[in-house]
C-alpha cells in the first residue's frame, strides 16, 4: 500500500512503496547496461575506417551524380507509366480480392467462425507478412520477368493490408443500424447493402487510397528484381555506375511519390 | 391481434430476462411497457420480431405464430411490425428519403433496393409520410445532418412506411429533451390512432407514458407485475413493480398535467 502515516499522524500518499521503487530502478540500470554492452560489442565489429571515410566517399558520388543526366528523362516515361500502372492496377485488383475475404474474416459478418474465419484470417496474414519484393522475386521466376510479375506482386502483398483494415472497420460498425434494417424484413443481402456499406464506405474510400499511395513506393522499387517499373532503371543504371542517371531516376521517383500522396491527401480529405 | 403465449427467454450467460410473460394486445392499442433498468421490456419487444431468438413460447401476430417461422416467412412477417429505436438507429451517412424507403425493404428486390429503384407508389407514400412527420423540406438532407427529435421522425416515417399492424417501440424519447419527448410521443399516439396501429412502447418515464396511453403494463425481472389503465398505477403498484420510493411526486405531477392539458383544450 502507497498510502502510511508519518510521525505526526498525517496521511502520506506515493505512487510506488519502497520496494517497487527499488525494482523499478533495477531494472532502468539493467536496461542502461545493456544498451551500453551492446553498443560495446557493435564498435568492436565495425570498421571505423570506412565509417569515418564516409562523408568524403558520399560527397564523391554526390559530385558524379550532379547535375542529373536531364536528357535520360526521355528513356523514363514509360518506365514511370508502368509504375504507376502497377500501383494502380495492384490497388485494383488486390480490393476485389480483399473485400470478399474482409467479410469472411470479421466476426460479425463472417458464414462460420469456426470454419471460414480463420482460413480469412490465414490468407490476411501470410499474404501481408511477405514484402512485395519477395514475391515479386518468386514471381519473376514463376511467370518470367515484366510487368505482370510486378502486378501480381504489389497486389498480393495489399489482399491482407487492405482486408485487414477493412474487417476491423466491419467489426466496428453500429449494430443498432443493422438491427433496424433487419427489422423491416431484409434479407442478408439488403442487411449488406443498407445497414454495413454505407458505414465502412469512408474506411473503404481511405484505406483504397492510403495503399495506393504505398504501392506507389513500392512499385517503382520492383525493377531491381526484374518485375516492371523505373526500378529497371535504376538496376541497370547502378550496374553502369551512370550516377547522373541515378540521380535523374530518384528525382522522378521523387516527384511520382510526392504527386501520390498529394492526391491520396485530397482523396481522404473529400470523403471524410 | 397479438397474442404472446408463455414467452421465455434465457440468455447463453444463464439469465432469465423473461418467464412466462402473457400478454394480448387489441387492434388499435397502445400499450406502455414499464419497469426497472433489465427487466426485460426491450428483450420482450426483441422477442416478437425475433431480433432476439426466445427460448420457448409463442408470440402470434394476426394467427401466425412467429417464433415457429423460417427466415424467408420471417421476413414476411416482420414487414407487419414497425420498430423505433431509442437512439433512432439510422443509418447515418444515407439521406432521409434513403432512409424513409428502407422501410420498404421487404417489399423490393435486391437490385431495385442496391439501384435505388422504388415504385412510384412508395416515394408517393414516403414524401405523404414525411409531410406527415412535418420533415418534408429534409428529404434530401443526410440523416446525421438532423437533430434528436428530427431523427426520431425520420426512424417513425421508417417504421410506417412499412404499413405495419404493430409497432415496436424501444424507449423513443430516452434522448431526447422534455419538450420533444412529448411531442414525439404525441405523434406516435396520433400516428396509431389514424391508422388504428396496435403499438407496444418501451418507456422508462412513467409521468409520460401515462399522459398518452390507454393501457400500462408492468415488468419486473421478467415477469408481469401490472396490467390495467394508467389511472390504477397507485404508489403500492409502483413499489411493486420498481421497489420503494417515494412516488407520489410522479403521480402528482401527472394530474397536474393533465389538468394543464385540459385547460389548454
Amino acid at each position: 500500500m502507497p498510502v502510511s502515516e508519518n510521525s505526526k499522524g498525517q496521511k502520506v500518499w506515493q505512487l510506488h512503496t519502497r520496494n517497487e521503487s527499488l525494482i523499478r530502478w533495477f531494472a532502468y540500470l539493467l536496461t542502461v547496461a545493456a544498451f551500453m554492452w551492446c553498443w560495446a560489442k557493435i564498435s568492436e565489429s565495425t570498421t571505423w575506417y570506412f565509417v569515418w571515410d564516409a562523408p568524403r566517399i558520399a560527397a564523391d558520388i554526390g559530385g558524379r551524380a550532379l547535375p542529373p543526366k536531364w536528357e535520360y528523362i526521355n528513356e523514363l516515361w514509360v518506365p514511370i507509366w508502368d509504375t504507376l500502372n502497377i500501383a494502380t492496377l495492384g490497388t485494383i485488383l488486390a480490393l476485389m480480392m480483399a473485400v470478399p475475404v474482409a467479410f469472411l474474416a470479421a466476426s460479425n459478418t463472417t458464414p462460420s467462425k469456426v470454419f471460414v474465419r480463420p482460413v480469412a484470417l490465414m490468407i490476411i496474414v501470410s499474404t501481408r507478412s511477405i514484402n512485395s519484393l519477395i514475391w515479386a522475386l518468386l514471381l519473376v521466376s514463376i511467370i518470367g520477368p515484366g510487368v505482370v510479375a510486378g502486378l501480381l506482386a504489389i497486389s498480393i502483398r495489399s489482399i491482407g493490408f487492405c482486408a485487414k483494415l477493412l474487417y476491423e472497420a466491419i467489426e466496428e460498425i453500429d449494430q443498432k443500424q443493422i438491427e433496424a434494417i433487419t427489422a423491416t424484413g431484409a434479407s442478408r443481402w439488403q442487411v449488406m447493402l443498407y445497414g454495413i456499406v454505407p458505414q465502412i464506405l469512408p474506411a473503404f474510400a481511405g484505406i483504397s487510397v492510403f495503399r495506393w499511395d504505398i504501392n506507389i513506393r513500392e512499385s517503382t522499387v520492383l525493377g531491381l528484381v526484374g518485375a516492371g517499373g523505373i526500378g529497371l532503371q535504376l538496376q541497370s543504371s547502378l550496374n553502369v555506375l551512370a550516377w547522373p542517371q541515378v540521380a535523374l531516376i530518384l528525382v522522378v521517383i521523387l516527384v511520382a511519390v510526392v504527386v501520390g500522396e498529394w492526391v491520396s491527401a485530397k482523396v481522404r480529405g473529400a470523403i471524410i | 391481434m397479438l397474442k404472446i403465449d408463455k414467452l421465455t427467454k434465457r440468455y447463453p450467460t444463464g439469465d432469465l430476462a423473461l418467464n412466462a410473460v402473457e400478454l394480448e394486445i387489441p387492434k388499435g392499442q397502445v400499450v406502455a411497457l414499464i419497469g426497472p433498468s433489465g427487466a426485460g421490456k426491450s428483450t420482450l419487444i426483441r422477442c416478437i420480431n425475433r431480433l432476439v431468438q426466445p427460448t420457448s413460447g409463442q408470440a402470434i401476430l394476426n394467427g401466425v405464430n412467429i417464433t415457429a417461422l423460417g427466415s424467408g416467412a420471417l421476413r414476411s412477417a416482420r414487414r407487419k411490425m414497425g420498430m423505433i429505436f431509442q437512439e433512432y438507429a439510422l443509418v447515418e451517412r444515407l439521406t432521409v428519403m434513403e432512409n424513409v424507403l428502407s422501410g420498404r425493404l421487404g417489399y423490393v428486390g435486391f437490385w431495385r433496393s442496391f439501384l435505388r429503384k422504388y415504385s412510384q407508389e412508395d416515394i408517393d407514400e414516403a414524401f405523404r409520410l414525411l409531410d406527415r412527420v412535418g420533415l418534408l423540406a429534409m428529404a434530401d438532407k443526410r440523416a446525421d445532418e438532423l437533430s434528436g427529435g428530427q431523427r426520431q421522425r425520420v426512424g417513425i416515417a421508417r417504421a410506417l412506411i412499412q404499413n405495419p399492424d404493430l409497432l415496436l417501440v424501444d424507449e423513443p424519447t430516452a434522448s431526447l429533451d422534455p419538450k420533444t419527448s412529448r411531442q414525439i410521443m404525441r405523434l406516435i399516439c396520433e400516428l396509431c390512432a389514424e391508422r388504428e396501429l396496435a403499438a407496444i412502447i418501451n418507456i422508462h418515464d412513467v409521468a409520460l407514458a401515462k399522459m398518452f396511453v390507454q393501457r400500462v403494463i408492468g415488468l419486473k425481472l421478467g415477469e408481469l407485475q401490472f396490467d390495467g389503465s394508467p389511472d390504477q398505477l397507485t404508489p403500492e403498484v409502483l413499489t411493486r413493480i420498481y421497489g420503494e420510493e417515494d412516488w407520489e411526486a410522479t403521480i402528482e405531477k401527472v394530474d397536474d398535467e393533465e389538468a394543464e392539458d385540459e385547460a389548454v383544450l
